[in-house]
Formats: C-alpha cells, sequence, structure tokens
C-alpha cells in the first residue's frame, strides 16, 4: 500500500466528550453537549442558502412527480439538509462523495447545475446521464460526484475503493462515503469497514441516520441501535454521533473527521441523527408514523429553521434580505424545472450508446 | 404565479384516485408542509401536502370524486398578494416538440473486430504452461501501467492459491499485490470504485464459485454504470480466476458461469483454451477500458502451450480462432471444452467425417461472424460446453445460427453440454455429468447422419 502523505493527527475517540447533541435523542450526549462552534455570517448565510435550494429542488421534485412529469422511483432529501450542508463546507477541493438513490441533496451541494439534476429526473437528455440514470444514478467526475447507487450499501465498498485508489495515488484526497442507517445493516458494509481499517483508507463513513429505513424503524431493525455510530469499534474504526440537523454541528464533526482520515489514521465514522420529513419514496405514504413525529420535527428541529433564527436574532440580515434569498433560490429551481421540462428527450441512438467504451490502443487511462 | 395543485399519483401505475377528504377550504391560507386533502386508489391511501405557503382560492374537485385522473387539477394556491386566477401559463409545460423517438428503434451500432496480429515468419515460439502466460500476462502489463494492481485472497504472500500469481508480491510489492480477506462481496465493490477512482485493478477470485457473492457489484455496480452516467464512468477492472468443474470438488465448487456474465450489457467475457490465447488475451482485458471478466479453467493451468516470443502479445477481444479447418461439421467450443472437442475431431477423423473446430476465446462480445461463415461451409453444428445447456452458450449460438443461416443448416443444431444436474462427487457420476469426448463424437455423427 502506498504511504499515507501525511501522519499524525490527534485521535478523534468514541464517545468523547466534544461529542454532538444528537437531535431527538434522550441520554447522556444530550445533557453532557456543548453547543456546536458558530458559523461566521458569511457561514451562516451561506448554509441558509444551500440548504434552502435543497428544500426548493426536493419540493418541486415532489410536485412535478406528483404531475407525472418524473417517473419511477424518486426519494427526496428533506429534512435531511444539513447533514451534505456542513459536510460540503467541511472538507476540502477535490474531495470525493459518493452515495445511494437519496442523492439529489449531495449533488446540489457539491455544486452540479439544478438545470441537469432536474432533467435528469424528467429523463431528458440535459440530464446529468442523458436522461439514461434517472433520479438514483447521476455522477459528475469533473464535480467529484461518483453517484447515484440504487443497491442498498453497494456504495460503501465503492467508496471505499475511491479512498483505495487515493490512498495508492497519495494524492492527499479523501472520500465521503454516505449510507442510511438500513444499509448499516449489510454484510458488504462491515467487509467495507474491516478493508478500510485494515489498509487505513482515507475515508469518511457518513451513516445518515434518519431512523426509518423504508418503513422500518431503527428500534425495529438495528441491534443496540442507540450507538450505530460504534458499529466500527471493534474493527477500531472511531465513531461520533452528531446532531444532523444542526449544520454547526455537522462542519464542526466534519472538519474533525476529514482531517482525522486525511492525516492517515484511517476510515471514521459519522452518525448523522437526522429525520426525513417525506416517505422513503414519492409512492411511501409513511403511515409507519405519526403525523405528530413529522410535526415535531419540523417545528424544533428543522435545520433551516434554525439558521434562519439565529441570521435574524443576531441580526446578520433582515426579513426582506432572507426573502430576496428565497425569491433567488425559489428562480433557480424554476428554471432547472422549466428546462427539465422543455427538454427535449434522449435521441434514439442513445438507446446504444455508453454500453461499453472504444478501445483504445494503448489502453490506459 | 397561482398555483394548481393537481391530482398526484401514489405510485409510478397510478393512473385515477378517489378524492376523499378535504382538509381545507377555500379560503384558507396553509403553509408547506400542510395537509390538505387525502386520496386513495384501491391499494394505499396518501395525504396532499401544500408543496408551498399560500392561499387555497378554489377547489375544483369535490369530496368523494372518485376516478380523477392524475394530474387533473383538483385546488388553486395562490401567493402573497397574487391573483386567484389561473392563467394558461400555469399549465405543465409541454415536452419540446419532436422529442418523442421515432417508433422504430435506432439499429444497434455495427462493429468490426480486427484480426490476430501477424505473427512474424521468424518468431521464436517458447513452451509454457497456461499459468505462467497469465502470470507473464498481468507481470507485463504492471510493468507497463503503473496503475495496474492485482488484489485477491493469496495472491501476494502465498503466491496464488493456484499459484497464477507466482513472483508478483517480489517484483511489484505489497502495494500492487494485494492480500485481501475472504470478503468477495467487499472487494470486488472496492477494485470497482478504485477503477472509478482511475486504477486498472486486477481481482482474482480463487475461483469464480465465490463470485457469486460479489454479483450485485459486477453487474450492477460494474457493468451498468457506464450506462447510467451516460459514458462518464468507465470502469477499467479485469475479473479472473478459474471457471468451471475442477476434479471431484462437489455442486458448489464445479460451475461454469459463462452464460451468467454473457448475459449481460456491459461486460466482455474471455474464456481461453491456450497459452499463447490467455496471455495475448489477458493483456488486452487489462488495457481494455471496461469491466471484463476472464474465465480460465483450473485444469488447463498445468497444460503447456506453445506461445510466441514476443514483447507484446496482445490479441484482439471478441475474435475466435479456427484450430482445424474441416468440411463435414462444424464443432464451436471454448476453454476447456476444446481439450474434448479436439480429441473428438481426432476420432472423427478415423472415420473419415472432417471437422472444424472453432475455439470461440471470447464469449461477449461473441465473434458470431466466424461460426456463420464455418456453419454456411459445413452445414452442421455442434456447439461444446461443460456448463448446463438451459439458457447457455449453446442455446445463444443455435439461435443466432437459426436466424441467419438457416437455409445453409442440413441438420438442427445440437448441443453438448453439462448434464442439467448439480455436480455429483461420486468420480463415475461426476464424469457422466460433464461431457465427454464420446458425447462430442456422437453428437457430430448425428448431425452428419452417419
Amino acid at each position: 500500500m502506498a504511504g499515507a502523505k501525511k501522519k499524525g493527527g490527534s485521535a478523534t475517540k468514541t464517545g468523547s466528550a466534544s461529542r454532538s447533541r444528537p437531535a431527538g435523542r434522550k441520554g447522556k450526549a444530550a445533557k453532557s453537549a456543548p453547543a456546536a462552534p458558530a458559523f461566521s455570517p458569511e457561514e451562516e448565510l451561506h448554509a441558509y442558502r444551500e440548504m434552502l435550494l435543497i428544500r426548493r429542488f426536493e419540493e418541486k421534485a415532489g410536485q412535478m412527480y406528483g404531475m407525472g412529469l418524473i417517473g419511477g422511483f424518486c426519494h427526496l432529501y428533506i429534512g435531511q439538509e444539513a447533514v451534505v450542508t456542513g459536510l460540503k463546507m467541511a472538507i476540502e477541493e477535490g474531495d470525493q462523495m459518493i452515495t445511494s438513490y437519496r442523492d439529489h441533496g449531495h449533488m446540489l451541494v457539491c455544486g452540479m447545475d439544478p438545470k441537469g439534476v432536474m432533467a435528469e429526473l424528467t429523463g431528458r437528455r440535459g440530464g446529468y446521464s442523458k436522461g439514461k440514470g434517472g433520479s438514483m444514478h447521476m455522477f459528475s467526475r469533473e464535480k467529484n460526484f461518483f453517484g447515484g447507487h440504487g443497491i442498498v450499501g453497494a456504495q460503501v465498498p465503492l467508496g471505499a475503493g475511491l479512498a483505495f485508489a487515493n490512498k495508492y495515488n497519495d494524492n492527499g484526497r479523501i472520500t465521503l462515503t454516505f449510507f442510511g442507517e438500513g444499509a448499516l445493516n449489510q454484510g458488504q458494509v462491515y467487509e467495507s469497514f474491516n478493508m478500510a481499517a485494515l489498509w487505513k483508507l482515507p475515508v469518511v463513513f457518513v451513516l445518515e441516520n434518519n431512523r426509518y429505513a423504508m418503513g422500518t424503524s431503527v428500534t425495529r431493525s438495528a441491534a443496540k441501535s442507540e450507538e450505530l455510530y460504534n458499529r466500527g469499534s471493534i474493527y477500531g474504526i472511531p465513531g461520533e454521533p452528531v446532531d444532523g440537523m444542526d449544520v454547526r454541528a455537522v462542519k464542526d464533526a466534519g472538519e474533525r473527521a476529514a482531517k482525522w482520515t486525511r492525516d492517515g489514521n484511517g476510515p471514521i465514522i459519522l452518525e448523522m441523527l437526522t429525520y426525513r420529513y417525506r416517505g422513503h419514496s414519492m409512492s411511501d405514504p409513511a403511515k409507519y408514523r405519526t403525523r405528530e413525529e413529522v410535526q415535531k420535527m419540523r417545528a424544533e428541529h428543522d435545520p433551516i429553521e434554525q439558521v434562519r433564527t439565529r441570521i435574524l436574532d443576531a441580526g446578520l440580515a433582515g426579513e426582506d434580505d432572507l426573502k430576496t434569498i428565497d425569491k433567488e433560490v425559489r428562480a433557480k429551481v424554476s428554471e432547472a424545472a422549466e428546462f427539465a421540462q422543455a427538454d427535449a428527450e434522449p435521441d434514439a441512438a442513445e438507446l446504444w450508446s455508453d454500453v461499453l467504451l472504444e478501445a483504445t490502443a494503448q489502453g490506459g487511462n | 404565479m397561482p398555483t394548481r395543485i393537481l391530482m398526484p399519483a401514489l405510485s409510478p401505475t397510478m393512473e385515477f384516485g378517489k378524492l376523499a377528504k378535504w382538509l381545507v377550504k377555500e379560503g384558507d391560507a396553509v403553509s408547506a408542509g400542510d395537509i390538505i386533502a387525502e386520496i386513495e386508489t384501491d391499494k394505499a391511501s396518501m395525504e396532499v401536502e401544500a408543496v408551498d405557503e399560500g392561499v387555497i382560492t378554489q377547489i375544483l374537485v369535490s369530496e368523494g370524486a372518485e376516478n380523477i385522473a392524475v394530474n387533473t387539477p383538483i385546488a388553486v394556491l395562490a401567493g402573497d398578494g397574487e391573483e386567484a386566477a389561473v392563467g394558461p401559463g400555469a399549465a405543465p409545460v409541454q415536452p419540446a416538440a419532436g422529442s418523442v423517438p421515432p417508433r422504430d428503434p435506432a439499429p444497434p451500432p455495427h462493429t468490426t473486430v480486427a484480426s490476430d496480429p501477424d505473427i512474424p515468419s521468424d518468431a521464436h515460439f517458447v513452451e509454457m504452461t497456461v499459468r505462467e502466460a497469465l502470470r507473464d500476462a498481468m507481470a507485463e502489463e504492471m510493468r507497463r501501467d503503473d496503475t495496474v494492481f492485482v488484489m485477491g485472497e493469496e495472491v501476494a504472500e502465498y503466491q496464488g492459491a493456484y499459484k497464477v500469481t507466482q513472483g508478483l508480491l517480489d517484483e511489484f510489492g505489497g502495494t500492487r499485490v494485494i492480500d485481501t480477506p475472504i470478503t468477495e462481496h467487499g472487494f470486488a465493490g472496492l477494485g470497482v470504485g478504485a477503477a472509478f477512482g482511475g486504477l486498472r485493478p486486477i481481482v482474482e477470485f480463487m475461483t469464480f464459485n465465490f463470485a457469486m457473492q460479489a454479483m450485485d457489484q459486477i453487474i450492477n455496480s460494474a457493468a451498468k454504470t457506464l450506462y447510467m452516467s451516460g459514458g462518464q464512468m468507465g470502469c477499467p477492472i479485469v475479473f479472473r480466476g478459474p471457471n468451471g468443474a475442477a476434479a471431484r470438488v462437489g455442486a458448489q465448487h464445479s460451475q461454469d458461469f459463462s452464460s451468467w456474465y454473457a448475459h449481460v450489457p456491459g461486460l466482455r467475457v474471455i474464456a481461453p483454451y491456450s497459452a499463447a490465447d490467455a496471455k495475448g488475451l489477458l493483456k488486452a482485458a487489462i488495457r481494455d477500458p471496461n469491466p471484463v471478466v476472464f474465465l480460465e479453467h483450473e485444469i488447463l493451468y498445468g497444460q503447456s502451450f506453445e506461445v510466441p516470443d514476443l514483447d507484446d502479445y496482445v490479441l484482439p477481444i471478441g475474435k475466435a480462432r479456427i484450430l482445424r479447418e474441416g468440411g463435414d461439421v462444424t464443432l464451436v467450443a471454448f476453454s476447456h471444452g476444446l481439450t474434448y472437442t479436439l480429441a473428438a475431431a481426432d476420432r472423427l477423423a478415423e472415420t473419415g467425417i472432417s471437422a472444424e473446430v472453432i475455439d470461440l476465446r471470447t464469449i461477449r462480445p461473441m465473434d458470431t461472424a466466424s461460426v456463420i461463415a464455418s456453419v454456411k461451409k459445413t452445414n452442421r453444428l455442434v456447439t461444446v460446453e461443460e456448463g448446463w445447456s438451459v439458457c447457455g452458450i449453446g442455446a445463444e449460438i443455435a439461435a443466432t445460427v437459426m436466424g441467419e443461416a438457416f437455409d445453409y443448416l442440413d441438420a438442427p443444431v445440437m448441443r453438448v453440454s453439462g448434464k442439467n444436474v448439480p455436480m455429483p462427487y461420486a468420480a463415475n457420476l461426476e464424469k457422466l455429468a460433464l461431457p465427454s469426448v464420446e458425447d462430442v463424437v456422437e453428437a457430430a455423427k448425428a448431425v452428419c447422419y452417419a
């Protein structure tokens, strides 16, 4: 194995005192948790805008799904916006992300064009996969977003493989590998934990615990569900629970985790305690939880409202300024939606393209 | 602009539904996320949420109405200070004219495959085993390209479970020759990720029997991602190892997976017989920008063949080789199937039947043109494979020949294959389960009406 570029760095211990307060989870962590480090005014406004873009984009996608403009499966990220937003703020240019099929938010924070994402949802030629991937399968090498994968858990060894390549190339890059608490019970996840720890791969395993694997609550599917961040401990992988509804806590934990793995210490697990407001996919009526549970989460922990309140309380911006941001975001989403409806379907010849790449005489990349 | 709230679809297949209940009335202010109505189908019910804040200015479909088509406007939502009326502009934008593909699907593009490179007449040949040829192919490509590495169980310190990777650790070190834990699903996926990340992994499966655990990564991740990404995510990876029946190892360790992988668009599948082809095709597989399943055979590993002693012997993927020319019947086989087939051709010659023997070498894309050309000459065809016949390689060849050379056939195509049972352990039963020289001779005689 290629040696890591940098060595040393401070260890993040499992269950360290610096852990953030998990949303809605009762216990020791909640009592001892210090407040997340404050954001600069620029960071607050940046986070607000980024999260709002995801929220409005997803609302629009849901609306367009209902209108029959988006087909098949469509998994919305509403409620979980702080996770990708905070983590993107924590990593460096050139670091990679890979995730499952609930991927729209990840793509937007990676800087992928909302028009291209929405056009993929509608199956048009201007989509990121030329209309051949759909909601679950989009990629951008340029923006270091590696998908968009439809089989629960399959992206975890893939993410470990991206990290393997980074280590092999000794390029100092790290990989954020996202998966849900449902995927966490997959065997291949532990196979990946083992290899990542064994070979000290530069990977942050981001466990997005939104509490429901489709309709099965985490308490009904995972043993010891109150400390999933510990699931790597037998491999010596440190883990930490994070209030995934507080973008500041996410960024803070993300920075520490990124440093830990970039410094050559191997993988680390961040358990993002979050919540999805919508059903698993658009065709899920979400009858497995109460309306009150969702409303309580929205009312007390909404990631966007938290930032909004802080901005207004601290006088970083006024209602009118936020309304202006809101308008700009809505305009961007509307533009994406219009493009995605007006853009042409793929040419029939696209049926046959991209099955195989042409071999070149020399090979190589 | 006011928004028309449309009858939503509960699922990708829903067309109609019932508006079971309104939870708001005209004039009510709503915010995003408020439930405004309940809809039902025969299968499920769902709450309709307001997607935006505003005032419900009109309710267009009354409570209890049934058979409401998806996308029918059911209410009008006006934003802050907006007019209640909905202009034509609020209708969903239609796809651009001309965007509907023509009814006839575009035909698949035509591809041509280069022939084997000419071997100089003064070329020197060396005798080597298939095992050595495979090792040399990997070593040569690893010298040539730093991004090529080998990973798998026992490939490094143990020197390979079947000694195919012998010596590679010494030459290339532990960074590029990597022992993995016994976790096929995980390390196959890790290899695919590394290929997405710009490397050229060679993933060795101790045998392909264990690759069934990795099938999802090979097919869903390696084979399909290029297409699903609109051409962005190439996956230059080789999955290699012994395939098919060894000897007396029982049902779980004796299976030919050729037809499984050959079924999948996005994969190349190679199954060589000779050492020269093993070397030239493995080098081609490592250089290929696509995922390649490279099926070896344990029984062939120790067999020796003449291999041209050239600096860079690379063969084209997708090209069959005529191993023996003949005029009476065409015998098509691959991998260890050639062992039976060549012996059968000798036996047939003794009885006056001249058999043409074709080694497919690549299963996907298959060189059907060579098979068709031969059938047009001999008018008779027998296929040979160790795998089960049901949905097998022989079935595929028979269908292709029927489609492209129906009028040239003087007899039905016959398939020689492994018997359609799990591989038995007992020596006599195992022998019965596998194809034999006799089976091939009998089939050839049958199609020759001899």
